[in-house]
């Protein structure tokens, strides 16, 4: 007979609690919610914030309906609107007390309203597109030339100082297209110069194996001409190439990640896409002059003398707290909240600093930060040490006009060479917090706005409707057909595709894809072709029964004989749906991603899950006369 | 109910030819309005920006031009959408200006209009493309349509035959060209939404000609005596009343995106029905004669030893 054995009943079972689960959250829409996040970079949101926002909406007697945080942000949902707006107004006032230098962005946003225990299985709803949602759009392209072009300054500026301290006189030395170019007169301060180069920089010589030193070699040496015009070509080796793209567009996106929560937007997303660009989407931003303006500013670093003397001076950092700093001097919150002022004079700027990075001291391993800074930079480095052994330098991030201490380490010797090393009670992680400000500060490499979209936050609501009426049509029209052509098997049909659509939710629920309107027309076309394999059931089940079989034996066939057409026929739209996946980008990606899914949803649901249902309805019967398939018709004369 | 009495196979291949050189002309048409109309691409593949506008009440357009065009903006195209009320202003790409600033410039050219203190216009969606990205977009569309023709080709000629493999993607190709040519000829905007619409239509008019394969496929191995047409007839024949119904109701889908979808769908929505219209057509009535001249026979699936797996108790010849 036609049953099921338990297991597969089972698993048709928890894969409808499972796609109910998932599906859920998307129909508890939203509820208003505050978010906080951090303006300055070097504040970040943990749990102490939480906390403290906790405790402010406590003193102020406004109840909450649940808390979330991310690394990003801590956000409150509440029951309504004027909740919402007393609670932004108490935690403003309790977090940012000088509302002229905020440290924090309080900002109004929307969340969802599902119950803590889905989102505890990060059941949650699916994330809706900007053409659904409204705001603005950027991609923005890396110019990966620049970032190449200004390693290479730096790394000839290196060279220029290296071979000075050796002696080796060249005829010149800069940086010519995309590598540095060294002249010399005779064949022997060229063999020198080569050596020297390779002592002291990964590098290797081309077409000499031999000579190199490091595995990985950095720079790709290559020499050239003839008589007493002699050079060395110096070129970055690939692999030092896709290094150095690859830190350029992760510090600019550190960078604007930085930039962008100051403007408060609820969900920014910002990510790299493909090697050189980085999308940036921000949800309900209407003002694209303003968000374009913010992520196109420059943050500076800067290096300046700590006044030791005044800093020490009880009587003077209280008058300084107050807002009367002495003469020359300025007032500063060190990052562990300790009072410090700072000369105004700059010693030297962020366009100085080639690289920083976290590592380890090489003989306390202790957890530090390494800098490299250029020559000009080294030589001003090395002068400023010498005459300040033992005082304190402050190194400043200067956004708006305003400074902020990342660091303020004690001189202890003279240092040249340009490589300094920060290190000293720091953990790990503060070490890696200190290198990535000091290099979020700049853009590693200029970038440029190629493509921008805004939507308008009421046409959004209106695209959601239009796909969501789409959908619900063509699923009457298709559901009111079936039922009328193959009466219960038209009925489990449309169960299956309800089920299938149950499915699909859940799946991108899961996967928290992004829903763009094309997603809808995807989803909407998903259903329309899968019926198709509960058609290709149904026609051969009629056709097995006018072929003369019993009604038990034609539902074993027709599902038996469909399959192998069914699972072609998915085969081929799969390669279509990959295919898009792997080549489509923006609107077209999301098209391909809910393509994907649902053929592989309509193959269950069609086969599997419509069996289920037909075994349960007929399956235990044992003298079945007739299947309500609609009418089967028999023609008079049989063909052979 | 039931839609389809057929007595007797349709003889289908006797008029294969007929059907092909309808298929042949509809085809050089659209060759022919491809290369002398061309696409008209969206702002996604052409670079420039693209404004939507609405206006409280409808505006002059050929006031609207003239201003633009005063303030510098050349080439601009100002058209209705939707309603009049709702403004498409499309600004093609200039290599001297900040490109990524035409936007803000048009709004502000246009609140500047005599009549803008009563007929303030507002912006619903502004979308700017920089010349990289339509050319990249260009290339792997291009990229994608070759995998996928080449991913069915391997399948069907894994899974069938190459004979198979190689009319149904003739056969959908044409599909593809003939919606093309649509666009062409009417010039619609081809847009990203449209291209992933040609491409879910190659995957759904091959998944046509696979469902009729399978069926020639079994036709094979079932009936001896029969000759390749009318093997090629009994399986359309059995296959016509689940390719209308299927057709039928992906279209009742693609319909009620039609009717609710707005603007934004309709491109998407249009280029499906076209695909589904001449999707049935083309993959049985013309994919199947290219079997069959391409010289289909029963030897090819009949493999003595493989005929009569274990447990498999009927035999292929009785009906």
């Amino acid at each position: 007979m036609n049953r099921y054995p338990l297991w597969k009943n089972i698993l048709v079972v928890i894969a409808l609690v499972f796609g109910f689960v998932y599906t859920l959250p998307n129909f508890f829409g939203e509820v208003p919610a505050v978010q906080v996040s951090s303006v300055k970079a070097t504040v970040k949101v943990d749990q102490q914030l939480m906390d403290r926002v906790a405790d402010v909406l406590k003193t102020a007697g406004i109840a909450d309906n649940g808390f979330f945080t991310d690394p990003n942000s801590v956000r409150v949902r509440f029951t309504d609107t004027d909740t919402q707006l007393k609670a932004k107004d108490a935690i403003e006032k309790a977090l940012n007390p000088d509302p002229t230098d905020a440290t924090y962005s309080v900002a109004l946003n929307l969340l969802s309203a599902s119950p803590a225990w889905l989102t505890s299985i990060h059941a949650l709803p699916m994330y809706l597109g900007l053409d659904l949602r409204g705001g603005v759009h950027f991609l923005l392209q890396v110019d990966m030339k620049g970032a190449i072009t200004k390693r290479l300054d730096a790394t000839a500026a290196d060279l220029r100082a290296m071979l000075r301290e050796k002696d080796i006189r060249h005829a010149g030395i800069g940086r010519e297209g995309m590598a540095i170019v060294i002249h010399f007169h005779d064949a022997d301060t060229l063999a020198k110069a080569r050596d020297a180069i390779i002592d002291t920089q990964p590098a290797a010589v081309v077409g000499r194996g031999a000579k190199a030193l490091a595995a990985q070699p950095d720079l790709m040496i290559t020499e050239g001409g003839e008589g007493n015009d002699l050079r060395l070509t110096i070129a970055l080796s690939e692999a030092a190439q896709r290094r150095v793209q690859e830190m350029a567009v992760k510090q600019n996106t550190g960078t604007l990640h930085n930039r962008i929560n100051e403007l408060g937007v609820a969900e920014p997303v910002i990510q790299q896409q493909g090697i050189d660009r980085i999308v940036v989407e921000l949800p309900g931003v209407q003002d694209t002059a303003k968000a374009k303006d913010i992520l196109g500013r420059t943050a500076t670093l800067e290096l300046r003398m700590v006044d030791d003397e005044n800093s020490a001076n009880p009587s003077v950092m209280e008058a300084a707290a107050k807002g009367q700093p002495p003469v020359g001097d300025e007032y500063y919150v060190e990052r562990g909240g300790r009072g410090l002022l700072v000369k105004k004079q700059v010693m030297l700027t962020g366009e100085r600093l080639t690289d920083a990075q976290p590592g380890f001291d090489s003989q306390t391993h202790e957890p530090a930060v390494h800098l490299t800074l250029d020559s000009a930079g080294s030589r001003v480095f090395k002068d400023l040490t010498r005459d300040n052994v033992g005082k304190r330098m402050a190194i400043l991030l200067v956004e708006k006009g305003k400074g902020e201490v990342v660091t303020a380490p004690v001189i202890r010797s003279e240092i040249g060479g340009g490589r300094v090393q920060i290190s000293g009670r720091m953990t790990p992680q503060e070490a890696a917090d200190v290198a990535l400000l000091l290099r979020a500060g700049s853009l590693a490499a200029p970038m440029e706005i190629i493509e921008e979209r805004t939507v308008g936050p009421s046409l959004g609501a209106d695209n959601i409707k239009k796909g969501f009426d789409s959908t619900v049509g063509g699923f009457a029209a298709i559901a009111v057909f079936m039922m009328a052509y193959y009466l219960l098997f038209g009925l489990v049909s449309v169960l299956a595709l309800s089920a299938n659509m149950l499915f699909l939710i859940a799946l991108l629920s899961l996967l928290q894809a992004t829903l763009t309107l094309p997603g809808i027309a995807a989803i909407a076309l998903a259903l329309g072709m899968a019926i198709d394999s509960n058609v290709l059931i149904n026609e051969r089940i009629r056709e097995e029964l006018r072929g003369g079989s019993t009604p038990q034996a034609a539902i074993t066939a027709g599902y038996e004989r469909a399959w192998a057409t069914i699972l072609d026929s998915n085969v081929t739209t799969l390669i279509v749906g990959i295919a898009l996946l792997i080549f489509g980008s923006g609107a077209v990606r999301g098209f391909a991603v809910v393509h994907c899914l649902g053929i592989t949803t309509s193959i269950f649901s069609s086969v599997v899950l419509s069996r289920a249902l037909v075994n349960f309805i007929y399956g235990r019967r044992k003298k079945l006369a007739a299947l309500s398939i609609g009418q089967v018709w028999k023609p008079g004369i049989t063909t052979k | 109910m039931e839609f389809f009495r057929i007595r007797k196979d349709i003889p289908f291949m006797r008029h294969a030819l007929v059907f092909n050189v309808v298929s042949l002309i509809t085809f050089i048409l659209a060759v022919v309005f491809l290369s002398t109309k061309g696409l008209h691409f969206s702002i996604e593949f052409t670079g420039g920006t693209l404004m939507e506008i609405s206006y409280p009440q409808a505006p002059d357009l050929e006031k609207l031009r003239t201003k633009l065009e005063g303030d510098g903006f050349t080439d601009t195209q100002v058209q209705n959408f939707g309603t009049s009320r709702d403004v498409l202003i499309r600004v093609p790409l200039a290599k001297d200006t900040v490109t990524a600033k035409i936007g803000e410039r048009v709004m502000s050219s246009l609140a500047a209009a005599p009549d803008a203190a009563t007929n303030a216009p507002q912006l619903k969606r502004i979308e700017f493309v920089g010349p990289q990205v339509g050319k990249e977009l260009a290339s792997d569309g291009a990229l994608a349509l070759l995998l996928v023709v080449i991913g069915i080709v391997v399948y069907l000629a894994i899974r069938f035959e190459w004979r198979f493999a190689v009319s149904a993607i003739i056969a959908n190709l044409h599909d593809v060209v003939i919606i093309l040519g649509f666009f062409a000829f009417f010039q619609w905007e081809f847009s990203l939404p449209v291209l992933a619409a040609v491409l879910a239509v190659l995957g759904y008019s091959v998944n046509e000609s696979v469902v009729v394969f399978d069926r020639v496929r079994e036709t094979f191995k079932k009936k001896r005596g029969l000759t390749t047409p009318e093997v090629l007839n009994h399986a359309i024949t059995g296959t016509i009343s689940r390719t209308i119904i299927t057709h039928g109701c992906t279209q009742m889908m693609v319909t009620s995106m039609l009717i609710f979808g707005g603007a934004a769908l309709h491109y998407f929505a249009l280029a499906l029905t076209i695909g589904i219209c001449f999707g049935i057509y083309s993959s049985v009535l013309v994919a199947s004669p290219l079997v069959m001249w391409l010289g289909v026979s029963r030897e090819q699936f009949v493999q003595p030893k493989k005929e009569r797996p274990a447990g498999m108790t009927d035999d292929g010849a009785v009906v």
